[in-house]
């Protein structure tokens, strides 16, 4: 990986930071809105929801474990 | 200050100010200032991390659930007979199981309704307000349109289930229980 300067490196978390914090927002707007869509008797949004939550996981791991990279760095 | 006190490279004091103006125990006990914020900050994006997973395990408890409770057309239940209900009385029975109560609601000589009594906010039972044409929540002054179930006051956002009636040989019976999100 390439090598970045501290002021880069915190640049760098601080926007990763505000993505994450986006994309648990969404996750948990998405619950919110499955459990109202499950209790209203709407069960087929139910696996496209659980698709999309798993990827927006995976997409937060895949953001924090570039930090612990960018730290070695 | 001595060489062997010196702090690691790169790193800077929270004030500002070069090492030599620093306070005496700053001097003695350096802290990389710079690593402890990034530190923090990837602690932080860390516990989202966690956040977001608790997140996606709900909603596969969500999907779980659903698979379990796979949908059966509940079986027919006698409920009253038309004859023996006067317009504007209301008849409370239990439908599908003992442990979801309903009310059955005759609004005029042809237009009879059904619904879950449970409110969709917080399972309160509702009470029939016929004279305000609704069904009133006690416990969070919620209310729903007597005629469609619709919400129309206070927390609750979801109708009341409607439960299915057919009209059969002068009998009502419950044939099924359709809940909506609108």
């Amino acid at each position: 990986m390439r090598t970045y300067t501290r002021e880069q490196k915190m640049t760098i978390i601080h926007g990763v930071l505000c993505f994450v914090s986006l994309l648990v927002i969404l996750q948990l707007w998405l619950l919110t809105a499955s459990m109202n869509a499950y209790l209203g008797g709407d069960r087929h949004v139910l696996w496209p929801a659980a698709l999309v939550s798993l990827g927006l996981l995976a997409l937060n791991g895949g953001l924090l474990s570039f930090l612990y990279r960018l730290q070695r760095s | 200050m001595e060489q062997g006190h010196l702090p690691p490279s790169g790193s800077e004091p929270p004030n500002g100010r070069s090492w030599h103006e620093q306070a005496g125990w700053r001097n003695d006990f350096p802290i990389d200032w710079a690593q402890d914020h990034y530190v923090q900050r990837r602690e932080f994006v860390k516990f989202l991390c966690l956040t977001s997973l608790g997140f996606a395990v709900g909603q596969l408890c969500l999907l779980g659930s659903s698979w379990l409770r796979q949908e059966t057309r509940p079986d027919r239940k006698e409920i009253a007979r038309l004859d023996q209900l006067n317009i504007g009385q209301v008849v409370s029975f239990r439908y599908p199981t003992e442990r979801h109560p309903c009310l059955l609601v005759r609004l005029g000589p042809d237009e009879i309704v059904a619904y879950s009594q449970l409110c969709t906010h917080l399972s309160c039972p509702v009470v029939p307000q016929l004279e305000q044409q609704r069904f009133f929540c006690p416990c969070h002054h919620g209310a729903f349109d007597l005629h469609d179930g619709r919400p129309i006051l206070g927390p609750p956002r979801r109708p009341l289930p409607r439960v299915e009636l057919q009209v059969e040989g002068g009998v009502i019976y419950a044939v099924g229980v359709r809940a909506s999100t609108t």
